[in-house]
């Protein structure tokens, strides 16, 4: 048969393609973590061999844990994104109930003014937030951090939260006011449980870009006590250019907590892309 | 503000509750992110003449666009942006297209296993990614000198990220690297959702293999084709950290990877002997406005009113 032939050959070409191009996708991220647990000496000399007993050494990891404060870099980084992320989801639900739920005057204007933010970037606005975080003080605070990313992730999560929550069944909220619930606790109790799967979708969008920033926290909170995780690390490596053992160790250091997270979160994240979420 | 609506039945009272829900959202989005973005627009009209701020109209735009020494800064980087953007429409879309197309194939199997494995640079930061590959490029290490040499081709080997004519588009191609996966998920999305029925319909008319995917799926995808162009632009024109985190600031070798962003943040933040210049960091951030702007009404406008969406 020749139409099966066909298909195993285009099968085997599918499979090489693809993982050719997960070799090209994870071959940086592997050298670097091999080579974090090697020896100065076996990195140079043998960069693409695993660690053996001979060559195996923590020194890298030593010197990156005595020098940085990786620790505190990284409680930065998981504040400064919880918070927000909290925030994005509380605000963007409340907002995106309101404009789903009520007939008001100006609620289409409301919606078009919210969804502004989507398209265009927060960072063009850098000089005056800087310049506003200044003057009040919030400079080299998590909190000057917190607000931009919250006043960023807004527009999106207000515009999807919105999408999925036009579709929660009216019988039930209007059930909920016979029996006299107030207007909060119908979008605390009755809402809110029924858009999870979509407020776990935002959440995971936001929660990878705000993790991963370098412009706000170098301008906003580039202090020693108030530095997130990526910029901490940039700062790290910089001045340790030449002991490649630290320098592979910070970015393995670096690596790790993404990497846990994207495992944990891969499906959910998945799953919001290829839902149509931002279509 | 929203102004009470007289709804259907009940007399005209203030709905309290609406404005309690909304009020925090737009409170937030509207003190950190339209202000600012409207005072960083007003602020490019003004200078500073000892320490006083002062209204010069359109002079720092003058200066951006027409002063020797900065004009020519200020083309180098946007001529510099758009090359950025080329290699990433014409090697990032089309490789991203590509693998969804061969993801998309029924009955494959480890499907879910590649696309988590082909996402994983996407997840990176910049700062990693940057650093990762000024490591792998570099001469000192040999990694990419020794595998090149490893096939027979060490005569292609260059310091690439030191040379002024390579730096940009190797810069260009591990930002493609690291964000292949974000075209091959929406298209692979797209691809998901076309119905079994319409690939059936060409199957019986002979259309299978490569023919289907040319005549039936690309036209079906050409808008989430056209959605990533734009987010593409977006994206790339407000690009700063790869290239801070691999070249730093001044954006070496010789300003020959300076793009839009990096010249934005050394004027005006300031950079070693540079002192910051808001007013034309300001300027310059208009500027980008200005294109993020056109290219977005470019798309919405013209682009988008042309590409058919089909409803299934």
């Amino acid at each position: 048969m020749t139409n099966s032939r066909n298909s195993l050959r285009s099968t085997i070409a599918a499979h090489a393609v693809l993982l050719t191009y997960v070799v090209i996708a994870l071959f940086p991220v592997v050298v670097i973590i091999i080579n974090s647990f090697k020896t100065r000496k076996a990195i140079f000399r043998d960069p693409l061999g695993l660690p053996n007993a001979d060559s195996f050494s923590l020194i890298g990891y030593e010197t990156v844990l005595k020098q940085g404060d990786f620790f505190l870099y990284f409680q930065n980084s998981m504040i400064v994104t919880v918070v927000s992320l909290f925030l994005i989801l509380l605000f963007g639900a409340m907002a995106a109930f309101a404009l789903a739920e009520y007939r008001f005057k100006g609620n289409t204007l409301m919606g078009l003014y919210l969804a502004l933010g989507i398209m265009i970037p927060i960072r063009i606005g850098t000089v005056a937030i800087l310049e506003m975080m200044v003057q009040t003080g919030l400079v080299n605070t998590l909190w000057a951090l917190i607000l931009v990313y919250t006043a960023q992730g807004l527009p999106l999560a207000v515009f999807i939260l919105s999408e999925f929550m036009k579709n929660v069944s009216d019988d039930l909220k209007n059930a909920g006011r016979i029996d006299g619930l107030s207007e909060y606790a119908i979008f605390f109790r009755l809402v809110l449980p029924l858009v999870r799967p979509a407020m776990a979708t935002v959440a995971v969008f936001n929660m990878i870009p705000i993790w991963n920033d370098l412009w706000f926290p170098l301008i906003l909170a580039p202090a020693e006590e108030t530095k997130t995780l990526t910029l901490g690390s940039q700062v790290f490596i910089g001045q340790f250019v030449t002991d490649w053992n630290a320098v592979l160790s910070a970015l393995s250091l670096a690596i790790i907590p993404v990497l846990v997270l994207y495992v944990i979160f891969s499906r959910q994240l998945i799953r919001g892309i290829t839902s149509g979420a931002v279509k | 503000m929203s102004r009470p609506a007289s709804n259907a039945a009940a007399k005209p009272v203030f709905k309290w509750h609406i404005l309690v829900f909304l009020a925090p959202a737009v409170l937030v989005y509207t003190a950190v992110m339209i202000y600012p973005l409207f005072n960083t627009l007003r602020l490019a009209l003004y200078t500073t003449i000892d320490r006083e701020r002062v209204f010069a109209g359109l002079d720092n735009f003058r200066t951006l666009f027409g002063d020797p020494n900065w004009s020519g800064q200020f083309w180098n980087a946007l001529g510099n942006n758009f090359w950025f953007f080329l290699i990433h429409m014409l090697v990032q879309n089309p490789i991203g297209v590509a693998l969804a197309a061969i993801l998309s194939s029924r009955r494959l199997r480890f499907a879910a296993l590649y696309r988590s494995a082909i996402f994983i640079p996407t997840i990176l930061s910049f700062v990693i990614v940057g650093f990762a590959w000024k490591l792998i490029l570099s001469p000192i290490w040999g990694i990419a000198p020794g595998m090149l040499d490893a096939i027979g081709l060490k005569f292609l080997y260059a310091p690439w990220l030191g040379k002024e004519e390579y730096a940009l588009t190797t810069l260009a191609l591990v930002s493609v690297w690291q964000f292949v996966g974000i075209p091959m998920m929406l298209i692979y999305a797209a691809l998901l959702s076309i119905p079994d029925e319409i690939l059936e319909a060409g199957e019986c008319d002979g259309i299978t293999g490569m023919a289907a995917f040319w005549k039936i799926k690309l036209p079906l995808i050409l808008p989430s084709i056209g959605i990533i162009s734009i987010l593409t632009f977006v994206a790339n024109f407000n690009a700063f950290d790869l290239i801070y985190a691999a070249q730093g600031a001044l954006a070496g070798p010789d300003f020959a990877t300076d793009i839009l962003g990096t010249f934005l943040y050394r004027t005006f933040f300031g950079f070693q002997l540079q002192l910051g210049d808001p007013n034309m960091g300001s300027a310059i951030a208009s500027a980008m406005f200005g294109i993020i702007l056109i290219g977005v009404c470019l798309y919405l406008f013209v682009i988008q009113r042309r590409l058919r969406s089909y409803q299934f």
